[in-house]
């Protein structure tokens, strides 16, 4: 078993509206050093796979088929695939 | 002439469509669950709004895998005609049927309320009966309606008359303050290269008739009709 995360960010060009009123709200907290903040999906993924080459293989394609929408997207399949116990 | 509506679990506008062909328009019309694909006897099909899988992920994301679409996508190369309203446009974009994405509405709301469109091209099968530069007034009704493409995709659109509405003033006028939600160049509905694919956001089912407060709505439902029926000449 493997456990993967992704990371799915908007592209840093878009104009993120779900960090523009985050960066607000903290600023209300008292928080006046945030400069900015930005919103993205962390997706963890369980697999029934020891072959961590295949593993990453398969997520990223799974990311380019469904996970990430390519025009306004960008994600990251993070480095390390964690052994996870069979239950 | 036949339309279909498909339904998606989540699909909540497939009644309204449903009437306004049937009883408004008078003209056939059957649902299509969303596993159905023997599509050939329509010529044309509406994909309706609503929440299609709960708009998990992305608002289409999952809808656009389901069987009908794979029979759609053959629909469209044969020239039959879609038009995807509201939900029906996000499913449009994450198939790639039409370029683009949508975003978050810029103010995080959803706005549920009357817009003034601008028609931008009548030489459409859907807008046939309209006037290029024509105003016309249609509910939106949307929490992720605000369409983004890159530059060059932006530019073809225009150059080849792809954007069909504009968000604009009651005058006509397409300003920021008339873009309900962020959408680039105010755009509220494109169509491909053909023309036989349109995708809004605005819902002209939900006003074709008097009763409901506008009926600017149904002149595309009867260009559709004007089009099929006219053997494709506008």
């Amino acid at each position: 078993m493997r456990k993967v995360r992704v990371l799915i960010r908007l592209k840093p060009t878009l104009m993120d509206a779900q960090g523009v009123v985050l960066k607000r709200a903290l600023k209300q907290l008292g928080y006046n050093s945030v400069t900015d903040v930005r919103v993205g999906k962390l997706i963890e993924i369980t697999i029934d796979c020891d072959d961590d080459k295949r593993v990453m293989a398969e997520v990223k394609e799974m990311c380019q088929r469904l996970l990430a929408n390519p025009v306004i997207e960008e994600f990251e399949v993070l480095d390390e695939t964690t052994p996870t116990s069979a239950r | 002439m036949r339309f279909g509506v498909v339904v998606f679990p989540g699909s909540n506008c497939d009644q309204d469509c449903y009437h306004v062909i049937r009883n408004v328009l008078k003209k056939p019309v059957e649902y299509i669950w969303h596993e159905r694909t023997d599509l050939n006897r329509f010529d044309c099909i509406v994909l309706p709004g609503g929440f299609s899988y709960g708009d998990y992920l992305r608002p289409g994301a999952i809808a656009r895998f389901a069987k009908t679409m794979d029979a759609l996508s053959e629909f469209v190369e044969r020239g039959g005609l879609v038009i995807g309203i509201c939900n029906g446009f996000q499913i449009l974009l994450e198939a790639g049927l039409l370029p683009g994405a949508m975003l978050r509405n810029r103010s995080l709301r959803f706005i549920c309320k009357y817009v003034h469109l601008r028609v931008e091209n009548e030489k459409t099968p859907f807008t046939n009966l309209y006037r290029s530069g024509q105003v016309v007034r249609m509910p939106i009704a949307h929490g992720d309606g605000n369409y983004y493409c890159d530059e060059d995709t932006l530019a073809e659109l225009e150059s080849k008359g792809q954007i069909v509405f504009r968000y604009c003033d009651e005058l006509g006028n397409i300003t920021d303050d008339a873009n309900p939600n962020g959408s680039i160049a105010n755009i509220a509905g494109i169509c491909n290269e053909q023309k036989n694919v349109l995708g809004m956001m605005p819902h002209p089912e939900r006003c074709s008739e008097t009763i409901l407060g506008s009926s600017d709505g149904l002149l595309l439902w009867k260009s559709i009709t004007n089009w099929v029926e006219g053997n494709g000449r506008i």
